[in-house]
């Protein structure tokens, strides 16, 4: 169960006003019709889905309904870092 | 080894069942194998014991980081079907029934896969469609499955709220008499069995912390107990941790690693005797033998490798079931757990070559993978073998994600299973 700080809202809410998703900082590619199918899929489908930290993207659905980045261990799954979109993590794996 | 009969359980009582024989070898590994599987869970052992078994490879290791069937083996919920609706996966699933309806005899061990049938259950008008489809699908391949209206399904499954007075009343629901239940610890036991007995290793305890790559081409694993152990071909079968071997070999999946939940509730008289899955209102049941309900839903909706997931998650689920199953809603529930599902984006498995030679990737069963164990084990056996991809497995090259050719089977995997 988490307890997640909106760096919009100013506070912390409980998981369920939220939703995550997925990996943060994918780049779509500028070209899109320039892309190879190889280049095309790896943006579409493929995922670091590391064992450890993960930047990540979550939503205040029920609440401000804006996007922000989270950086979370995916084991212990500690809350690391909480930052709007557009921002640079401090927080990062080694 | 000694072959398991009524017989042995007799001859065994008369000494007070204290002389059976340990069911597998605990050995030290060898430093070469013709074959390492990559994590000991029910496909892992499948794919040995089909290797020993069918294609005469028996220098093989499974290494297993924990204890054999301890991973998603020993948290799923048990269902066996085969009702998908894309002839790929219908064909896949179906190879697997067939396995599963003669498995306790071959394995001689019994893994109590019980024929109760399936019910999927439709809330709307688009659901009922979408049954029709499936069924009709389904039937074009050969595998059962009937259409039922709600009146039909409320004789099967009397507790089952279908009167018109639910939030989503039921309309029907699609019906597999062939599909049912299995002891999941049975089905890794009884593999596990198989496999050592016709000379396979299973090393455990021991994880493998690299892979050895020279030149686009695996020579072998790095573990913490042995060192470096060799190998020809390498299968990795290790579900959640998929991603993080993939990334030992230096490429990505399009894999996320979800927790999935479920939980049992305390054991009742029998009173669902068939499984029960509605996509709708998102949750499904079954009941085992020693009486608990056997209860599951979604996954959590963010990526973990923690074998945990939220309550807000477990909160759904229950009121799913209670939805369902008004009559459940003062059962206790006994026991919850987590486990690490590695979801793929159009809901079916990889079986594949990958962009290393000789390593080959089984993976992204997502949150139905126990009902394919047998012949997920035994085309990714065969694969392995030949070093080309079975027939079945073609399709599900982890490749399709650069040439499009995806298998949408969201519908058929529906709730998390």
């Amino acid at each position: 169960m988490f307890y997640i700080y909106c760096p919009y809202c100013g506070e912390h809410r409980e998981e369920e006003e939220f939703h995550n998703h997925g990996q943060a900082h994918i780049e779509r590619p500028k070209d899109p019709d320039s892309c190879t199918d190889e280049e095309w899929g790896n943006y579409m489908f493929f995922r670091k889905n590391p064992k450890g930290l993960h930047h990540e993207i979550w939503v205040h659905a029920a609440g401000c309904r804006k996007f922000f980045n989270v950086t979370r261990h995916t084991v212990t799954y500690e809350i690391k870092e909480v930052y709007k979109m557009g921002e640079q993590p401090k927080v990062v794996a080694e | 080894m000694q072959q398991y009969s009524g017989f042995g359980l007799l001859k065994h009582s008369l000494s007070h069942h204290e002389n059976w024989q340990r069911v597998w070898r605990n050995p030290t590994p060898k430093k070469k194998y013709d074959v390492i599987i990559i994590g000991g869970g029910g496909h892992g052992l499948a794919t040995a014991y089909y290797l020993a078994k069918e294609h005469g490879i028996t220098n093989v290791a499974v290494i297993e980081k924990g204890y054999l069937g301890g991973g998603n083996t020993a948290r799923n919920t048990t269902i066996v079907r085969s009702n998908y609706l894309w002839d790929e996966s219908a064909h896949l699933y179906e190879h697997a029934m067939k396995l599963w309806e003669g498995l306790s005899q071959d394995l001689n061990y019994n893994v109590m896969f019980s024929q109760r049938g399936c019910l999927n259950l439709g809330h709307t008008l688009q659901d009922m469609r979408d049954i029709e489809r499936r069924v009709n699908a389904n039937r074009l391949n050969g595998i059962d499955g009937e259409v039922l209206d709600a009146k039909q399904v409320s004789e099967i499954v009397p507790i089952l709220d279908c009167s018109d007075n639910a939030r989503y009343p039921v309309m029907g629901a699609s019906w597999q008499p062939r599909a049912g239940v299995a002891r999941h610890d049975a089905v890794a036991w009884g593999y596990a069995r198989g496999a050592d007995m016709r000379g396979v290793d299973l090393i455990q305890q021991t994880e493998v912390v690299d892979l050895i790559i020279e030149d686009g081409t695996i020579l072998g694993v790095k573990t913490d107990r042995y060192g470096d152990i060799m190998a020809d071909r390498v299968g990795s079968v290790v579900a959640g941790n998929s991603s993080v071997v993939a990334a030992m070999a230096g490429f990505e999946l399009p894999l996320e690693s979800h927790p999935l939940q479920a939980l049992v509730s305390e054991p009742i008289k029998p009173i669902l005797d068939t499984v029960v899955m509605s996509n709708h209102v998102h949750g499904y049941a079954s009941q085992s033998d020693k009486g608990d309900l056997v209860i599951g839903a979604g996954i959590d909706s963010y990526t973990g490798y923690g074998q945990r997931g939220s309550y807000p998650t477990i909160e759904h689920t229950v009121q799913a079931i209670v939805e369902m199953f008004p009559i459940f809603s003062r059962v206790r529930m006994n026991r919850q757990w987590g486990g690490i599902v590695d979801t793929c984006p159009d809901a079916c498995p990889i079986i594949s070559k990958t962009p290393v030679k000789n390593l080959f990737f089984n993976c992204g069963w997502g949150t139905g993978g126990f009902k394919a164990t047998p012949g997920s084990g035994n085309v990714f056996a065969a694969s392995l073998a030949k070093g080309e991809m079975h027939e079945l497995a073609e399709p599900f090259s982890m490749f399709r994600f650069h040439n499009g050719a995806l298998i949408d089977e969201h519908g058929a995997a529906g709730v998390a299973h």
